[in-house]
Order: C-alpha cells, then sequence, then structure tokens
C-alpha cells in the first residue's frame, strides 16, 4: 500500500467516521432484530432451537408469541364485571404463567417491545429439528389430535386459530415439560383446552405430543 | 483537509502516542485488505458472535477471525465435569469449520500479538492484518503479578481451572485423587471477576462430588469478598440445607501470597491456609492483548467503552466486548458476551454503511447447578440510559428461593448450552 495514498484515504474515512460518531450519539430506538437477538442465546440463531427442553420460535405465530410473553409478564385479573381485581395494597392483581426466567425477562420489555419479537420470530423459517419419535403413538397422535386439538392447532398443528401456538415440529422434550406443568396443575389451561385434554389419559396425551412433534 | 493522522487523532483528542499504545512493525500484510473489513480478535463467546451477525447482516463485509486455539473449550459448564456430573469436555468443545463455512468467516489461526490503532493492523505470528474496524473479545488475564509467589508453574501445582480445557481436567484429576478425609480449599477474588456465581457453583459441585464419594472430606470457600456476591440466598440455602458440615463458607479472606509446594495460601500475607487440593483463582483483568493495545483504563482493569456500539473510548474504530470491556450492569458472563457481540455487530455494520446506530437490548442469563439434578439462575434485562447500561427496572432478578423451580431450571440449562454453543459454531 503507498503510504501517501493511504493517508489520503484514512483522511477521508477519518472524517465520515467522525460524522458517524456525532450521528451515533444520538442512538436510535431498539429494533426488532436488536430485541430478539438477544433470546437466541437460549431459543438459539433466529429463534431455531437446538435443545429439546428450550422451544423454537422460529416461524411461530406472532400472536402466540405476544400472548405468552403477557402472560409471562402477568396479566392483571379481571372480576366478574370485568373490573381489575386488586390485592389489598390496591394493586392489580396479576394471574402470571409459570416459568424459570421468563418471567423475569419478560417484565423487561413493553408491550410494543413484545410486539415487534412476535413480529421479527414469526418472520423467520422454521426449520423442524431432527428429533427421535415413536411410529406406533405417533400414528395413534395422529388420529387422536383430529379428534381433540384440531380445532386450535389446525393442519396437523402447523397453524394456530387465534392465539393457539403452531406445535408442529417442536420438540418433543418441550412439550412434553409444558403438558406435565398442564396436568401437573402448574400451568394453566384454557377452558377450550381442558375440556379436550381430560378426556385423554396420560399415554393419549403423550401420543399427541409425538405426532406434532413428527409433522416437517 | 490535509491534516495527517498522527495530527488528526490527536486533533480528535484520542492522543495515540500518549496512551502508550506499541506500534507494531512494518510487516507485510499478509492478507491484504482489498474491500471493507472487520477484524475479530478471539473466538470464544463473543468473538464467534460477532463474526458471524457481522456476516449475516452484511455479507459485503470481509470479517477475518483470529484465534489461537483449533477448538474452544466452553467455561460454562466446566463445573460439571469438576464436579463429576459429565465425564469428559466432548459435550463443552466446539471447532470452527461449520461457523466460518456457513458465513464466509476468513479464520487465522494464529496468537495476536500487537494492535497498532493508528495504522489499524493487527500483528500476528503469521503477519500483519489490516482492518477498518477491529473487534477484542479476548477474555480476561490474571493479575498473578500481584501475587506473591506466583510463577509460571504455579497452576499446575495449585490449577485455577479458569479458563477451561487442562486446567479443568488438572482441577478433577487432583480431586478423584484425593484421600478421602481430605481438605479442598477453593480461593476466589474480589468482584469484578469473571463469571460472579461461577466459583460458588463450583465449590457446591465439589461438596456435592465428597458428600457422595470422599464423605469424610471438607471443602472450603476463601471468598476474598465480605459476602456472597451472586446468587446469595439460593447458594446460602442450598449449603446449608445440603452441604453443611461438608462446605464451608469463609468471607472477607484475600490471599495475597500462594506456596505452591506446599499448597499453601496466605490470607493478607498473614493466616495461612493449606490444603489437600487447592483451587487458586487469581484477580483478573482485561484479556493481555487488550492491556498490550492500551484499552484498558488508566489506574484500573477494564476496557471502557460506549454502551451502544462497544466502540472504546480510548482508541477509536476498536470495539471491546465480553468479558474485558466495561458494560455497565451487565456482569461477567458467556450469555453478557453474547449479546454484547450482537448489539457490537449490528452498529459496527451500521457505522460501516453510514446508518444510523441502535440502542443496546440486551440480556444475561445464567444458570448454576447446585447439584446433580437442582441448578438456580439469574435474569436480567439491560439497556441504554444517559450512556450508560443498566438493568431495566422492575425486571430479572433470581429463582424463586423455595426452590420449586430448580429440577426444570437443570433441564433448562442443558439446553441453554447446546443453543449458545450451537450458536457459536454453525
Ligand atoms: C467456571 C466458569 C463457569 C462459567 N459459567 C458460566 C455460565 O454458566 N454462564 C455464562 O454465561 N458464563 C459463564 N462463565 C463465564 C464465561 O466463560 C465468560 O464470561 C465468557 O467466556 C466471556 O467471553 P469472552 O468472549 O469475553 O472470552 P472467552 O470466551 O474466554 O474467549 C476469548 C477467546 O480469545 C482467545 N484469545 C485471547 N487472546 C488472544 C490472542 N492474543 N490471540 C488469539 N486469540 C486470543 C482465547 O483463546 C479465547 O478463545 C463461566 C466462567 C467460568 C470460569
Amino acid at each position: 500500500m503507498g503510504k501517501m495514498r493511504s493517508r489520503g484515504v484514512s483522511c477521508a474515512l477519518l472524517t465520515s467516521g467522525l460524522l458517524l460518531a456525532a450521528a451515533g450519539a444520538q442512538a436510535g430506538a431498539s429494533t426488532p432484530a436488536m430485541l430478539s437477538n438477544a433470546c437466541a442465546g437460549c431459543h438459539g440463531t433466529h429463534g431455531e432451537s437446538a435443545g429439546p427442553s428450550m422451544p423454537s420460535l422460529a416461524g411461530q405465530s406472532k400472536a402466540a408469541i405476544v400472548t405468552a410473553m403477557k402472560e409471562f409478564k402477568g396479566i392483571p385479573k379481571k372480576d366478574a364485571e370485568g373490573k381489575p381485581v386488586l390485592d389489598k395494597d390496591g394493586k392489580p392483581v396479576l394471574e402470571t404463567r409459570t416459568s424459570t426466567v421468563m418471567g423475569r425477562l419478560a417484565k423487561g420489555y413493553t408491550d410494543a417491545e413484545i410486539e415487534a419479537m412476535g413480529d421479527f420470530f414469526a418472520g423467520q423459517k422454521h426449520h423442524s429439528p431432527a428429533q427421535a419419535v415413536d411410529k406406533a403413538k405417533v400414528a395413534k397422535g395422529a388420529e387422536l389430535q383430529e379428534k381433540h386439538c384440531i380445532r386450535c392447532h389446525v393442519e396437523d398443528g402447523k397453524e394456530g386459530k387465534d392465539n393457539s401456538p403452531i406445535m408442529a415440529g417442536q420438540w418433543l422434550k418441550y412439550l412434553q415439560v409444558q403438558m406435565d406443568l398442564y396436568t401437573g396443575g402448574q400451568r394453566k389451561m384454557s377452558e377450550k383446552m381442558a375440556e379436550k385434554v381430560k378426556p385423554l389419559s396420560k399415554e393419549e396425551l403423550d401420543a399427541v405430543l409425538h405426532f406434532y412433534a413428527s409433522v416437517k | 483537509m490535509t491534516l495527517d493522522r498522527r495530527s488528526f487523532l490527536k486533533f480528535l483528542g484520542a492522543g495515540v502516542g500518549a496512551a502508550g499504545a506499541p506500534m507494531i512493525s512494518r510487516a507485510a500484510d499478509f492478507m491484504p485488505k482489498k474491500g471493507r473489513r472487520v477484524v475479530v480478535v478471539g473466538g470464544g463467546y463473543g468473538g464467534t458472535i460477532a463474526a458471524k451477525y457481522i456476516r449475516m447482516m452484511d455479507a459485503s463485509i470481509e470479517v477475518v477471525l483470529i484465534e489461537r486455539n483449533k477448538q474452544f473449550i466452553s467455561c460454562p459448564f466446566s463445573n460439571y465435569y469438576i464436579g463429576g456430573l459429565i465425564s469428559d469436555l466432548a459435550p463443552l468443545t466446539i471447532g470452527y469449520d461449520k461457523l466460518t463455512a456457513n458465513h464466509g468467516i476468513k479464520l487465522v489461526h494464529a496468537e495476536v500479538t500487537g494492535i497498532d490503532p493508528a495504522a489499524k493492523v493487527v500483528a500476528t505470528a503469521n503477519g500483519n492484518i489490516a482492518y477498518d474496524r477491529l473487534i477484542v473479545s479476548p477474555g480476561v488475564e490474571f493479575r498473578t503479578s500481584e501475587i506473591e509467589g506466583y510463577d509460571d508453574k504455579t497452576d499446575q501445582a495449585i490449577p485455577h481451572a479458569w479458563k477451561a480445557g487442562e486446567q479443568t481436567i488438572l482441577l478433577r484429576k487432583q480431586l478423584e485423587a484425593m484421600k478421602d478425609g481430605g481438605t479442598v480449599i477453593v480461593s476466589m477474588p474480589l468482584v469484578p471477576y469473571r463469571c460472579p456465581p461461577g466459583p460458588y457453583e463450583r465449590v457446591s459441585l465439589i461438596a456435592h462430588y465428597l458428600k457422595q464419594h470422599k464423605p469424610k472430606s471438607k471443602v472450603f470457600l476463601l471468598d476474598a469478598n465480605s459476602d456472597v456476591v451472586a446468587k446469595k440466598p439460593l447458594f446460602m440455602k442450598a449449603w446449608k440445607e445440603q452441604y453443611a458440615g461438608i462446605m464451608e463458607y469463609v468471607p472477607s479472606k484475600k490471599v495475597t501470597k500462594v506456596d505452591a509446594a506446599t499448597k499453601t495460601l496466605f490470607v493478607e500475607g498473614l493466616e495461612d491456609h493449606k490444603g489437600d487440593v487447592v483451587n487458586f483463582i487469581p484477580p483478573q483483568r482485561a484479556g493481555a492483548i487488550a492491556v498490550k493495545a492500551g484499552l484498558v483504563e488508566a489506574g484500573g482493569n477494564w476496557c471502557p467503552v460506549n454502551a451502544t456500539t462497544f466502540e472504546s473510548t480510548l482508541h477509536k474504530d476498536i470495539h471491546v466486548i465480553g468479558d474485558s470491556c466495561l458494560a455497565g450492569a451487565m456482569p461477567k458472563s458467556g450469555y453478557s458476551a453474547n449479546s454484547q457481540a450482537k448489539v457490537c455487530a449490528t452498529n459496527v455494520v451500521a457505522l460501516m454503511n453510514g446508518k444510523e446506530t441502535v440502542d443496546l437490548s440486551g440480556i444475561n442469563v445464567c444458570y448454576s447447578a447446585i447439584n446433580d439434578h437442582e441448578s438456580i439462575s439469574v435474569a436480567g434485562v439491560y439497556k441504554v440510559a444517559e450512556g450508560k447500561i443498566i438493568a431495566v427496572p422492575n425486571s430479572g432478578g433470581i429463582s424463586p428461593v423455595d426452590f420449586s423451580q430448580t429440577r426444570l431450571e437443570h433441564l433448562y440449562a442443558e439446553s441453554w448450552l447446546k443453543n449458545i454453543l450451537t450458536e457459536m459454531s454453525s
């Protein structure tokens, strides 16, 4: 590299650098990617999880992600008349979804930020992970879900009605952990879901999960 | 404007010479720079992610990643090995093949020996490499010169095991070889150091091992700090309920002198503590190359950076992430390094394309195992306020103290490791 020329070039570069540094002083508000990339440490690059107990978020429906995040944060409980229920200190009582770190993390985001993250992950392409499923259970589960789940987990779980999550190609281990939380009473089912799940045995529920995990 | 580089930098107040950065010899450029180039020093928790995300965001920028080792061994989960929860380091070991192939990152396996911030050149054993912007993520260096009696053989007798690999294996071997009824001493430095809960997790898992295999033995934790500095109520509960009689926590014990031959630690040069196995974790500072390049603040041990771009406040066009940087409220963890790398990558790409930078939004999640089936965690969300990285108010915190989530957290911790190492290696 010629010395004279390189000086000229770096001077020009530096000048533009100075202007940029000034622009950088007023950094812009967070972007969907900035918010969501931070989640990838646990949920995988672009929300594609490589860990069996951690759900993939890539390609999940926005409504399901936003609902989950708001439930982790806590949703103000309402009484029969639709008025917020208050505790003895006059603070609204929150209904929160059981979680480990997610409750603590979700509280760090505004509703607008949660919407932005929902958009980001919904816009990523989902790839079903390679995982072992039991063929007999898959076949049995395929039938059971047609009868019990299909109204909300539409099209073999490839779509979700309203805020029902997409189930297709999710990690089996994650689905099983969540089902255990549901049946163990630690995670609250919607009335609709409770009604459908009630008649199913533990084995039958597991078969349904094997089915969803198997869908590509 | 015909200001030359030197006077221009002075004009900016950067004062290259004043910061004492060594000028490196003008060896031949080993990889002549054609287009726009970012060089990343250190292929660990921070560096791999910075390199990958820059390429994902703008494939027109050439990225050169320089790392001394052919494989990276993760510190996270190395305590599992020390406590006997896993039997080899394979689950903690990643290579660079897929990462570099998938993203077109140019990998140079070499030791970085110098950085010239004025000439914008990095020196390696293979030759010089020029950059437009440099990202430095070299982890930590031990401040062993502050410890009387510590030399370059000390860690063979009393391992630190605070960089994963041979040291981790050595400490495990010593524990296995120790007779039942022996004494283990773990000594940890004052904050800040790499991974605040790490030493507490380590003693918990050593106690777990002793409880099962050498129940007449005892492990002492000599903490230089006056109190437990991370996840305190959770660790205290685990120690009381699970390791009473086998593990003892001793605060305010700052070790200033060691005698490797007799495996003795001296607290403030006075009291001495002799163990059958001694794990001495020395005080730390920014990685050696960051120190050498003049990126560390005067009178301090770490690198001051802009809270949004992670650009050094001492040298222009050099960004410092991970353990080496001063990142406000974000702790020195692998998760923080991962999160900072993405923020830095976003803004390096923005700056190189003349776009507006984006304020930091960051996360830290850190799990600690307390035995072979229970883990506890701390989690936080971070943002920038008035130029500083702060924890978002009313968010984050530690696991419930009733231990109602410990089994689930143990399960999630395994998937965390799998995901974060997959992010780094593909
Ligand atoms: C026992 C233990 C347990 C831990 N557990 C957790 C945990 O559970 N969760 C968590 O989030 N964090 C944990 N940490 C912390 C985590 O390991 C660090 O915070 C993280 O590694 C920091 O990333 P980094 O990029 O700054 O440095 P590193 O990951 O150490 O990467 C630095 C890289 O740079 C290379 N390098 C340095 N200098 C040069 C040079 N001059 N030339 C070439 N290459 C160079 C090194 O070889 C290395 O590969 C733990 C740490 C320890 C010690």
